[in-house]
């Protein structure tokens, strides 16, 4: 029991995903200002805010709204983002769970977040976060095929298996999965769909900020905004930790190995970064098309060579 | 209370409030985010909702349309908050001082946390003004 509890709230889970992401979130803020010329946050900045908003700022309850669903949304956000992301992490770190079929428990637990904040929209009573709930209510329904055929596409290419544990095992013991036509589709149509489940720009229209100021956490203050803070924080270092595990070889824990699992990880930030940099914010029907449509397109292909084996 | 000072300092999050403005001190208050002069290296980030808000940034002459608006947007925000006025209109009224829609300059409605004359001042004396203001 408390060998569980350890990994929910210490290593894999809460505290250290939480400092990794908020140094990812700092390293994706440097990047976003060395792109366009400026000097940047200072390392610490994420900390800055996080603890700003938990400790010092006053937490404002809705009038309109459902003030329990407002503040509970959340933390079910925060229990969600951390509890994938201990799936996602023990096999990554080499610990087995013996528990067969977690991908599938991962892929639902990686939408609750999302979930989460369509409640907390709605609850606040708030017209303009309702539009961004309905925003990210679409955007969910758009993007979550294509994970799942990326998922699906994975599975396929390790033999019908459904735990983290042993598509890592087996990409360490032949090569990874990314080395072959069919890896680098579903690595492309999975990268988009990460960009759409972190809300970054191409797919940013439920946080819109000039266009329905800051929609699903427009009503947020204070040490609930804070919540949020860390549950994106959270998702940004599970979700490329994810695509790690399931297409780049995870994570190998000797020697120098360890340089190579870092490196990885910042490249898949570095990747989301400079696509989030590059684009405009597309609207809901273009991004329900390209998902619909486009990437979905691509997973299946991707599928079609897997079967036949390449 | 000085970690919570410390952090609260170092990540001051700014809405902007333009009253009836001609809009100089609004391209000024932009280009301190510019790359030339980078306010995110001090954690200042400009939000879009004012319960995000800790800084509110009042500029333009307020006539009596704004004040209902400015007075609302000051209760909607969450405490502590720091009201910055910039620019002539901002903190004395200026040439609209006398004017017949005018309501008073900002510190007439709302308590003001530091002023930064100018019309409009420059980016260099919105960051003076911040740093005042933080250090107080």
């Amino acid at each position: 029991m408390a060998v569980y509890l350890f990994y929910f709230f210490v290593f894999p889970g809460l505290l250290f995903v939480a400092i990794a992401g908020a140094f990812l979130s700092w390293f994706d803020r440097k990047i976003t200002a060395r792109v366009q010329f400026r000097k940047g946050p200072p390392l610490l900045q994420p900390f800055y805010d996080f603890f700003k908003l938990l400790l010092v700022k006053e937490t404002i309850l809705p009038k309109n709204g459902s003030p329990l669903l407002f503040l509970l949304a959340p933390v079910f956000a925060v229990f969600g983002a951390v509890m994938a992301g201990v799936f996602i992490l023990l096999p990554l770190f080499n610990i087995t769970t013996g528990f067969k079929g977690d991908l599938m428990v991962i892929f639902y637990l990686l939408t609750i977040p999302s979930f989460s904040y369509i409640i907390g929209s709605l609850a606040s009573g708030n017209p303009l976060a309702a539009v961004g709930g309905s925003r990210e209510m679409k955007l969910i329904l758009s993007y979550e095929l294509t994970f799942l055929l990326v998922i699906a596409g994975i599975i396929m290419k390790c033999g019908q298996q459904f735990d983290l544990y042993t598509i890592i095992q087996t990409q360490q013991a032949g090569s990874p999965f990314i080395g072959s036509i069919s890896g680098v589709l579903l690595f492309i149509a999975g990268i988009f769909c990460i960009q759409a489940k972190l809300a970054l720009v191409p797919f940013d229209m439920p946080e819109a900020e000039a266009e329905i100021t800051e929609g699903i956490f427009i009503e947020y203050s204070g040490s609930a905004y804070a919540l949020i803070k860390l549950a994106k924080y959270i998702m940004f270092f599970i979700l490329p930790a994810f695509m790690i595990a399931l297409l780049m070889n995870g994570f190998r824990l000797e020697g120098i190995n360890i340089l190579w699992a870092v490196l990885k990880v910042i490249l898949m930030v570095l990747i989301i970064t400079l696509i989030r940099n590059t684009n405009p914010r597309i609207k809901i029907k273009q991004a329900i098309s390209f998902f619909m449509i486009w990437m979905n397109l691509l997973a299946v292909i991707a599928l079609v060579l897997i079967a036949f084996g390449y | 209370m000085g970690f919570k000072n410390y952090c609260f300092k170092k990540s001051l999050w700014v809405f902007h409030f333009g009253g009836a403005s001609c809009n100089n001190c609004d391209i000024e208050i932009l280009d301190c985010l510019t790359p030339r002069h980078d306010l995110e290296r001090f954690g200042i980030l400009l939000v879009g909702s004012i319960r995000h808000a800790d800084v509110l940034l009042v500029n333009g002459s307020i006539n009596k349309r704004d004040k209902e608006r400015l007075l609302e947007i000051y209760h909607q925000a969450p405490r502590p908050i720091l009201v910055v006025a910039i620019g002539a209109c901002g903190c004395t009224g200026g040439i609209f001082a006398e004017g017949i829609p005018f309501a008073g300059p900002v510190d007439k409605i709302i308590p003001v946390d530091a002023y930064i004359p100018g019309c409009p001042p420059k980016p260099e004396a919105i960051i003076a003004g911040i740093v005042k203001l933080v250090n107080k």
